[in-house]
């Protein structure tokens, strides 16, 4: 008794035939991998491509060129995500790897004052834990990173939201959406050397303060804000307005009760990526801020040092030049630390984004 | 808020509040916007400003001795390579990834993702560059060698291959990498805007899924996209120190596997520290050739979105 | 309700500030480091800050010297960012700091430039940091080599590409050199330690070395370079065959070039450093107050055991401050700089070599000349 094909299964590649594309492309991948002299990078490399190949072939012999089609993106979209992923998690590994052995409670809560070469010569020598933290960075990087978002989220939603919702694509208009583009390719140094002169000139020369590096990361945070919430505040269906002026809500309400609304995720989300894009920043803050060793708890007098700056200090010029191991496990550890910090900002930034976020289908 | 009784329409409450309310919040939008627009301006007065020396000074002057345009020429050769190269890599992968969130990752793990992408984007520079120069370069190395061996014949691949693998390539790589979550996380915002019945509409009428993206999610997000490449593209025509730490710079070289070319970023990143007088303004000057480009870019893309905007799904 | 919400947010949010605050300790060390005993009482009276910028290269040794100054003056504080000589001598001709730390003197215009925010008689330098600067390389097996300037000079042009050639193997008799290509290693950002190393080929092997001395390294010669001290030990390092040349305390486990200085090879050490410095002559640039100690090395000396690859950085201070209390606080710090402590303390951290006890006595007395402005 044989079953006649299901007339929905016709042209259909049944389920064992990918399977069996994919043990073809792993010994073909091995074969021709080991004629150049094995390694796994390239049998994964070769079975990759013979897999996608074969696959497409396959699928375009059975089930015609429009499955065989779908089916090649399907493996393109895929093999994009592995190969993105790879090297991010190269990172992390690499992060995580040399940044776990320096994260102690000391290297946390103490700052870097009172440590000199000697001590660091010391540890190495008698094998001792490294001494010195980033207590005093973090402080910092929190500190600096909170009044730019104070700075530029106001200005950056307000700017995006003039474009969007009260432009009528004037020269104005279409002079800020360019100049914003312009911005973004300000390099980052050169904002901190602007904000450094502003302050200068205002306050006489030298001042270095934390709001002075608050304002320089304002200047590469504001297009980044408003280029991201233009681009979310575009996407809002004109539907959604248009039913709220025909409840007669005022236009200010209607943009603060239901065209934000509907774009807060993809607008905390750009936020974060602001944020996420200053935070590291390290040049600016060099001539801005100074260069602490200790806490310092006043954004608007005495220097202030910040994660990144402390990371470049402890590989560019190492507390103790002959030893440098503790001062490398000091910057990965700290590079942990921003990365964790980072991680909480962008958990909070997604929790506001619910908290605020219309039901949707999605 | 008056306790028991049933709430009046929150919408409404403010009564006749809402007109002065309208006037303020447009005033302050319109206010932000000029802001941005001031701030722009000083910045470039200020460059123009600090720049005006390099451009005065006689050409014998300037590093190199032969003007300010040969000392440039090589290094905005060197940044578009390098922003040129991450792009190529990034954009496909970027929207491929993001496509991958949006539409075929199952819907749990694709939250996890997304938040693991947007992670990425928050790393310093400072590590990119360390992961790059420890960690990378040595691996390429290898395959810049066997590039060199056996795909020799075309320029861009002469050898010999440096053997630290350090060069523009693996800078280059290393930007793609850093840009990645830019594009992947703005495009996946995106992705997932797409009304909802234009995508159910294809797949009724018998569009396989990537038929139906082809059709109504791409198009939807053309501009966007290309927002979102521009945003990567300036932080990577702007990277400093991932590229000052990866890369082996110097003179203009064809091939991208041997030690050459530098980036305009990472020369005022090198040599800022000790810069003074002419150097420094050169330095600027240089910086300001890197606005210019940005803004000839970001006038090209404009242009491109422009053309398409028929196609755009929004208003 | 929303604005509840935010409230409630931010409430939680300078919480968590507050609590984040108090739980940290402004120490590294857990132990208050014992007090010096001898220069501490008498200066303690000072107080205030003290800010200061400049050269990288002193800044392992000026985080020894805050912490051995804030030791013993427990109210005073110097701030110091290792922004780069340029930068810190900008910073302090425009009234920005009132100390810079700088690979290189001032110039005459500086000079001039000074008279404006440190009174008629300008601002000074004083040596506080000599580092002798290694040639080092990486070759298994091999601890020391012998070579002279224009051999020196020849393989960093990449005139000698390989490690056996005749010019290297006849001046190390008895050296198995082995068949390996020569990777030349550079600094790739702009550095004192460069200028001084370009300088030393320039004066001592002018035939060979023709390029322009700058702290950029010259743009015609390709080689492999890297950023920073760090970068181009790491990668000298990682890489067998491979020269570079960087601030003799990252040396590290490195083969080094003993330089050929009259008939004899000499090796690098603190005191053929110093000595070097000490047959340096006065530089002399116009406009510059009585009590400057700026030096021109003398790169190829003859004097039999001085190490003339050598990097000299300067502090430079006003002749005149506007108030009594930074008059002190300047010189006190200046003096513990030069002092014995003082000098001691950074070589324990930073490896350089101490000032010479003539150079100390010449320094003492410039800064014992710092005044309150009439």
């Amino acid at each position: 008794m044989t079953r006649r094909p299901s007339q929905f299964t016709k042209n259909k590649l049944p389920r064992w035939a990918i399977w069996a594309v994919l043990a073809g492309a792993l010994i073909l991948g091995a074969a021709f991998s080991a004629l150049l002299g094995f390694s796994l990078v390239t049998m994964s490399l070769f079975a990759a491509i013979f897999f996608v190949v074969g696959g497409t072939a396959a699928s375009g012999a059975v089930e015609g060129s429009r499955k065989a089609k779908d089916r090649l993106a399907t493996y393109l979209i895929y093999g994009a995500f592995i190969v993105a992923v790879l090297p991010l998690l190269s990172v992390i590994w690499t992060v995580l790897e040399r940044g776990l052995p320096g994260m102690t409670s000391d290297f946390l809560f103490r700052s870097m004052n009172g440590l000199t070469g000697a001590i660091d010569n010391q540890t190495v020598a008698e094998g001792t834990p490294v001494l010195g933290g980033a207590y005093h960075a973090i402080l910092g990087t929190l500190q600096i990173t909170l009044w730019a978002t104070i700075i530029s989220v106001p200005v950056g939603l307000l700017a995006a939201i003039y474009l969007v919702e009260y432009s009528t694509g004037g020269p104005l208009s279409r002079a800020i959406t360019f100049f914003v583009d312009v911005m973004t390719g300000i390099p980052s140094i050169v904002a901190g050397l602007f904000a450094a002169a502003l302050f200068g000139l205002i306050f006489g020369p030298g001042t270095r303060t934390g709001f002075v590096a608050a304002a320089a990361l304002s200047v590469l945070m504001i297009p980044v804000v408003v280029r991201s919430t233009e681009e979310m505040l575009k996407i809002v269906p004109n539907e959604l307005r248009e039913a709220s002026f025909a409840l007669g809500v005022r236009k200010w309400r209607t943009i603060t009760k239901v065209v934000i609304p509907t774009a807060i995720s993809g607008i905390a989300s750009g936020v974060t990526l602001a944020i996420a894009r200053v935070i590291g920043e390290t040049a600016p803050i060099l001539v801005t801020a100074g260069f602490a060793r200790g806490i310092n708890l006043d954004v608007f007098g005495g220097w202030m040092s910040t994660l990144p700056t402390y990371i470049y200090y402890q590989i560019i010029t190492p507390t103790s030049p002959t030893s440098t191991d503790p001062s490398i496990q000091r910057a990965w550890a700290a590079a942990l630390v921003l990365i964790i910090l980072v991680m909480m900002l962008n958990l909070a930034a997604r929790l506001i984004a619910r908290m605020f976020a219309p039901k949707t289908s999605r | 808020m008056s306790t028991k009784t049933v709430s009046p329409n929150t919408l409404r409450r403010d009564g006749d509040s809402g007109q002065s309310g309208d006037k303020i919040f447009s005033t302050a939008s319109l206010l932000a916007g000029c802001l941005i627009l001031a701030v722009l301006f000083s910045v470039a007065i200020f460059l123009l400003g600090q720049a005006l020396p390099t451009f005065a000074a006689d050409p014998s002057e300037i590093s190199g001795g032969n003007g300010f345009f040969s000392y440039i020429w090589p290094i905005v050769i060197g940044t578009v390579i390098a922003a040129t190269i991450a792009l190529i890599l990034a954009t496909p992968i970027g929207i491929g990834v993001a496509l991958f969130i949006s539409h075929y990752a199952p819907r749990r793990l694709a939250q996890g993702f997304g938040y693991l992408i947007d992670l990425l984007a928050a790393i310093p520079s400072v590590v990119y560059g360390a992961w790059g120069y420890a960690v990378l370069a040595p691996q390429l190395a290898i395959t810049y060698d066997w590039l060199a061996n056996n795909l020799g014949w075309i320029p861009i691949f002469e050898g010999p291959a440096s053997n630290t693998g350090r060069t523009i390539l693996t800078a280059g790589i290393v930007l793609a990498v850093m840009v990645l979550p830019i594009i992947t996380s703005l495009s996946r915002e995106i992705f997932l805007q797409t009304p909802k019945l234009h995508e159910e509409a294809s797949l009724a009428l018998g569009a396989t899924r990537w038929e139906m993206i082809k059709m109504s999610v791409l198009p939807f997000a053309r501009p966007g996209i290309i927002s979102a490449a521009m945003l990567g593209l300036g932080r990577a025509l702007g990277e400093t120190m991932a590229v000052a730490l990866v890369l082996s710079g110097g003179a203009l070289n064809a091939s991208l596997i041997q030690t050459g070319n530098q980036t305009i970023a990472a020369e005022i990143a090198l040599n800022f520290p000790e810069a003074f007088g002419l150097r420094l303004s050169e330095l600027i000057a240089a910086g300001l050739v890197l606005f210019v480009i940005t803004l000839a870019v970001n006038v090209i893309a404009r242009w491109i979105i422009s053309r398409h905007k028929e196609f755009s799904g929004a208003n | 309700m929303k604005v509840l919400r935010f409230g409630r947010a931010a409430a939680v949010i300078s919480v968590a500030a507050l609590a984040l605050t108090a739980c940290g300790t402004d120490s590294a060390t857990d132990t208050p480091a014992e007090a010096t005993g001898d220069n501490g009482s008498a200066e303690s009276t000072v107080t205030g800050t003290l800010t200061g910028s400049g050269a990288s290269s002193q800044g392992a040794a000026m985080t020894a010297w805050q912490n051995g100054f804030q030791e013993a003056n427990p109210d005073a504080t110097v701030q110091y960012a290792p922004d780069g000589s340029g930068a810190g001598r900008e910073a302090f001709l425009a009234g920005g700091t009132q100390f810079a730390g700088s690979d290189a003197y001032l110039d005459e215009e500086e000079h001039a430039a000074a008279v404006e925010v440190c009174g008629p008689d300008g601002a000074f330098n004083i040596p506080a940091y000599i580092a002798p600067i290694a040639v080092a390389f990486n070759l298994p097996g091999i601890d020391e080599l012998n070579m002279d300037a224009e051999t020196i000079a020849s393989v960093f042009r990449g005139d000698i590409a390989n490690w056996n050639d005749e010019a290297i193997a006849s001046q190390n008799e008895g050296v198995e050199l082995p068949d390996q290509a020569i990777t030349v290693v550079h600094r790739s950002d702009e550095s004192g330690t460069t200028e001084n190393f370009v300088d030393y080929l320039a004066a001592a092997a002018p035939d060979v070395w023709t390029d322009e001395v700058s702290g950029d390294w010259p743009a015609e010669i390709v080689a492999e370079n890297a950023q920073g001290t760090n970068g181009v030990v790491s990668t000298t390092t990682s890489t067998e065959g491979a020269i570079t040349y960087t601030d003799a305390s990252a040396v590290g486990d490195l083969g080094q070039v003993l330089v050929e200085v009259g008939e004899e090879y000499v090796a690098l050490t603190s005191e053929a450093a110093s000595l070097a410095v000490e047959v340096a002559e006065p530089a002399e640039v116009e406009g510059a107050p009585e009590v400057d100690m700026s030096y021109n090395l003398d790169r190829d000396t003859t004097e039999s055991g001085a190490y003339p690859i050598v990097l000299i950085s300067y502090h430079v201070y006003c002749t005149t401050y506007a108030d009594q209390e930074t008059v002190d606080l300047v010189k006190a710090f200046g003096s513990y700089v030069i002092s014995e402590d003082g000098q001691g303390d950074s070589a324990d951290s930073a490896g350089n070599a101490p000032i010479s006890e003539g150079l100390r006595e010449q320094a003492q007395a410039a800064i014992d000349s710092i005044a309150v402005a009439s």
